[in-house]
């Protein structure tokens, strides 16, 4: 059994003291392609979030091993960025470089044939001198993978990345991240298209505020799981109690 | 003739003084100014030119009209303010921009009260107007060093800060340095103030900095080229203000500043990216 990429260690997530990932437990191996599954609202990307640091747990906690920062590559759900902003699609993409150049290396000719080839990879050779204003959402998602592809990480989040993306350009990216998986590199998504998971991550992970089911994609994926994943997602409680969970 | 016009005004030594004073400080203020409209904190500038006032006034209650004592003074308020407004914005669920808002009508209203203290209403006037007619050699030094701090600074954080502006998250996700960054770019803001006040004052200061960024806006698409642009609007609208105030008798500091609104009048109408009147005469478009 290969090493852990990440482990969940009674990991609970939330907003003001509401759950959004209620006592998840659980270890991505390395190299594994795990899809994350469940409803809106199911804790999804507050579970990337957290994953990332960018949350504090309410309780538990998540463990790299062995992995830094710049070891992760993180491609959010509605990725912040300023499309007024007056640079061109090069720089945006260069920018997956830092861990390489960080505040003042230098790019080099080796980054530039790097770049062209990200670019390629993607299938936007042509746009490099684009203001980033001008692009549509599916080119622009594009973009972010060839940053992803530059940030040669480790560890790599997706968050619903094939969103408003039509099917050539999801077939495309896919492919990428297959590439990705035969790299060895471990890759976790979160996903809205059960055929795509089934057909392209072996492992899935199915989260409905509660962990539902972890495991082979064909166990995971049942009616009855899913059924289940869709009843347990009901609002938040004003007046609920405390958890006792974490006390027994 | 001409050179009657163009040139003789600066045959008067403080008029010459004022003339390298705002073509100096336009080399700083241009490109903060720049990052300022593009992470639409241009109000931002103007707010911090308020809050820069107590300090000031403190420095000229211990100083009197020292300039070294009022610019410390300035810039260590101007800090105190901006750090104070971003922890409670990060601490409390009040935005940054509301946190400002409080905290530098305060300084303004304190600023004032300790100016009266000491001092009379021409004071007064001198710390909100500036007066670039009296500048000499100490002041002249002190603005360009504060401008080659500021223009080499921005130089070191360009990459962080261009990224923090563009996405936060991800530079969040490979460098700790987002927090430091911005603390950087805010310190930059608010030395430029100190800078520009004892030309155009606490409340004219931001003048050089926001006006031909903005203008610049209009005339480039590119980071640099605007940042570039910047510099020389500044410069122009120095020295055009600087050639009317001499020529009409105009005060120079607001003459100056209302050159750089003319530039940007121009540019609103005439910018070929987003002008008003390039966008009533529209070209055809093209095949591909």
């Amino acid at each position: 059994m290969t090493a852990a990429a990440v482990q969940f260690r009674n990991l609970t997530l939330g907003y003001d003291r509401h759950p959004a990932v209620h006592h998840l437990s659980g270890t991505v191996r390395q190299g594994e392609l795990l899809a994350v599954v469940g409803p809106n609202g199911a804790g999804k990307s507050t579970l990337f979030k957290g994953m990332l640091g960018l949350i504090r747990p309410l309780s538990g906690s998540v463990e790299f091993s062995g992995l830094k920062r710049a070891d992760v590559a993180y491609l959010p759900q509605a990725a912040a960025i300023d499309r007024d902003f007056p640079i061109s699609l090069y720089d945006l993409v260069a920018m997956g470089l830092w861990r390489k150049t960080g505040h003042f290396g230098a790019v080099t000719r080796e980054d530039r044939d790097a770049i062209e080839r990200a670019f390629a990879a993607v299938g936007l050779t042509g746009f490099e001198e684009r203001p980033i204003g001008t692009l549509s959402s599916g080119q622009m998602q594009r973009a972010l993978f060839a940053r992803l592809l530059l940030q040669d990480a480790r560890v790599i989040v997706l968050d619903e990345p094939f969103n408003a993306v039509d099917t050539r350009t999801v077939a495309d990216l896919v492919s990428l991240v297959r590439r990705w998986h035969g790299d060895g590199r471990t890759v976790i998504a979160a996903l809205h298209d059960l055929e795509l998971v089934r057909e392209t991550f072996p492992d899935v992970l199915l989260l409905a505020r509660e962990p539902v089911a972890w495991g082979k994609s064909s166990d995971v994926l049942t009616p009855a799981n899913l059924l289940k994943a869709r009843r347990m997602c009901e609002a938040f409680d004003e007046h609920a109690a405390a958890c006792r969970a974490d006390a027994a | 003739m001409l050179y009657d016009f163009f040139l003789a005004p600066f045959g008067d030594a403080a008029t010459r003084r004022a003339l390298v004073a705002v073509v100096v400080l336009a080399f700083g203020a241009g490109p903060v100014g720049v990052f300022l409209m593009l992470r639409r904190m241009s109000l931002m500038g103007d707010t911090m030119a308020h809050a820069i006032l107590p300090g000031v006034a403190l420095g000229f209650i211990v100083a009197g009209m020292d300039v070294f004592a009022m610019t410390l003074g300035g810039l260590v308020a101007g800090i105190v303010v901006a750090v104070l407004a971003g922890l409670v914005a990060r601490a409390t669920p009040l935005k940054e921009d509301a946190s400002l808002a409080a905290f530098f009508l305060i300084s303004l209203a304190f600023g004032v009260v300790l100016l009266s203290v000491r001092g009379g209403s021409d004071e007064i006037l001198h710390v909100l107007f500036g007066d670039l007619r009296s500048l000499d050699a100490r002041k002249l030094m002190l603005i360009a060093a504060i401008s080659t701090v500021s223009a080499g600074v921005l130089a070191l954080i360009w990459r962080p800060l261009v990224l923090e502006c563009v996405d936060p998250q991800f530079l969040r996700s490979v460098s700790g340095a987002g927090g430091i960054v911005h603390v950087a770019f805010l310190a930059l803001v608010v030395l430029n103030l100190v800078a520009g006040f004892q030309a155009l004052g606490t409340l004219l200061a931001v003048g050089l900095i926001t006006v031909p960024a903005i203008a610049a806006r209009f005339w480039a698409r590119d980071l640099s080229a605007m940042v570039g642009l910047a510099v020389v609007f500044g410069i122009v609208s120095g020295y055009g203000g600087l050639l009317v105030a001499a020529h009409t008798g105009s005060p120079m500091g607001p003459t100056v500043v209302l050159a750089a609104g003319g530039i940007y009048i121009v540019s609103l109408l005439l910018g070929p990216s987003g002008g008003v009147l390039r966008a009533l005469y529209r070209r055809s478009h093209l095949e591909a």
